[in-house]
C-alpha cells in the first residue's frame, strides 16, 4: 500500500486529474478566487497530509510538470518575436519602466515587511515575488531566503495580480495595451501572461516580454537595494 | 513535433550552458530566451521550427508553477508566523508595480511614438 501510495504515477496522475478538475470547476464559476492554481494546490496538500507522503516524495513525482517550466521560458522567445513591431516601437520605455518598477517592488517589500517585524529569511524570500518562478527561486536563494515560500509568493501574487490588474487599470486610467501588457507580467509573471493572453495578443507577447525583462531587473536591483539601505544605514 | 522540441531544449541547453559560465548571475531559461528571440529575429532560425511546441507550452504553463506551489506545505509554520506582513507585502506591492509599470509605459510610451510621428529623431 505504501508503494502505491509513493509512487510517481499515483502523483503525476492526481495532479494532472486535480488540475483538470480545478480548470473545470473554473470554467463553470469563473470566480477569480477559484483559481485553478489555488484549488489545485489546496486539494494536492489535503491528500498530501491525508496519505502521509513527504513533499520530497511529491516534488520527484512531478519532476516531468516542473521542468516543462524552463522550456516553456525559452519558448517566450517565440512569442516575443511574433510581436516584434509592438516592442521596436517601445524599447525605451519598457526598459524605463519595468526597471522602475522592479525596483518600487522590492523597496515595498522590504517597507512593509520590516514594519510587520518579519523574519530576514522572509523578507529575503518575499523580495523577488514579482518574478516567475524559476528566476525568483535563484534570486531568493542567493540572498538567504526560502525557495518554497518564494514559489508560493510568487504564484499567490501572480494570482492576485491577475485578478486586481484590471481594476487598477480602471483606477489609474491605464488603457494603452502595451502598458496593460507589461504591468501584467511585470507584476504577475506567467500567470499574469496567461490573463494577459486572454485580453489581446499584443497584451500577451507583451506581458511575455515583461517576464524576462522584469527577472533580469529584479536581479540587478536587489542587491542594489540592499547595498544603497545598507550605506544609509537603513 | 520532435525536432521543434529539439530546438527549444537545444536552446535552453544554450541557456544553461552561458548561465554557468557566467556565474548564473541570470537563469539559464532566461537565457536561453533571449537567444531564442535573438535567433528568431536575426533569422538564424525559423518561427516554423518552433511554434506549435511553443504555443503548446504557453498554452498550458500553468500547471508547470502547480509542484512548486504545493511546496509551501513544507513552510506552514513559518508561513503562519509571518502572515500578516506576507499577505500584506503580497497585495500591496503587486497593486504597486502594476500601477508603476503601467502608468510609466503609458505616459512615456505614447510620448515616444507621438514623437516620432513628427519625424523628430
Amino acid at each position: 500500500m505504501s508503494a502505491f501510495l509513493e509512487s510517481h504515477l499515483l502523483w503525476l496522475t492526481l495532479t494532472l486529474g486535480v488540475y483538470c478538475g480545478a480548470s473545470w470547476i473554473f470554467s463553470k464559476l469563473h470566480l477569480g478566487i477559484l483559481h485553478p492554481l489555488l484549488v489545485s494546490m489546496s486539494v494536492l496538500i489535503a491528500l498530501l497530509k491525508l496519505t502521509g507522503v513527504s513533499y520530497q516524495t511529491y516534488a520527484e513525482s512531478t519532476e516531468m510538470i516542473s521542468f516543462l517550466l524552463g522550456p516553456t521560458v525559452v519558448s517566450l522567445g517565440y512569442v516575443l518575436y511574433e510581436q516584434i513591431d509592438h516592442i521596436r516601437k517601445n524599447v525605451t520605455s519598457i526598459l524605463v519602466s519595468t526597471f522602475i518598477g522592479s525596483i518600487v517592488g522590492v523597496v515595498s517589500v522590504i517597507v512593509i515587511l520590516r514594519l510587520t517585524g518579519a523574519d530576514q529569511s522572509v523578507i529575503a524570500s518575499m523580495a523577488p515575488k514579482s518574478v516567475t518562478t524559476p528566476i525568483a527561486m535563484q534570486l531568493s536563494e542567493k540572498e538567504g531566503g526560502i525557495a518554497s515560500l518564494t514559489s508560493i509568493a510568487v504564484v499567490v501574487c501572480g494570482i492576485f495580480g491577475a485578478i486586481a490588474a484590471p481594476y487598477v487599470f480602471k483606477v489609474f486610467k491605464i488603457s494603452s495595451p502595451v502598458a496593460k501588457g507589461l504591468a501584467f507580467g511585470a507584476s504577475s509573471h506567467g500567470v499574469g501572461t496567461a490573463a494577459a493572453i486572454k485580453m489581446g495578443a499584443i497584451e500577451g507577447a507583451i506581458s511575455g516580454l515583461a517576464i524576462g525583462i522584469m527577472g533580469v531587473m529584479t536581479a540587478v536591483a536587489i542587491p542594489l537595494v540592499t547595498a544603497v539601505m545598507h550605506y544609509l544605514h537603513l | 513535433m520532435i525536432a521543434k522540441a529539439f530546438t527549444i531544449l537545444l536552446f535552453y541547453l544554450l541557456g544553461e550552458g552561458l548561465s554557468s559560465i557566467t556565474g548564473n548571475f541570470i537563469p539559464g531559461s532566461v537565457l536561453g530566451m533571449l537567444l531564442l528571440f535573438g535567433a528568431l529575429a536575426l533569422k538564424i532560425v525559423k518561427p516554423g521550427s518552433v511554434d506549435t511546441v511553443a504555443k503548446a507550452l504557453i498554452a498550458n504553463m500553468v500547471i508547470f508553477f502547480l509542484p512548486p506551489a504545493v511546496g509551501m506545505m513544507t513552510s506552514l509554520d513559518l508561513i503562519a508566523r509571518n502572515i500578516f506582513g506576507i499577505i500584506l507585502a503580497s497585495t500591496l506591492s503587486t497593486m504597486i508595480v502594476i500601477a508603476v509599470v503601467g502608468l510609466i509605459q503609458q505616459k512615456i510610451g505614447v510620448r515616444t511614438f507621438i514623437k516620432r510621428k513628427g519625424g523628430d529623431k
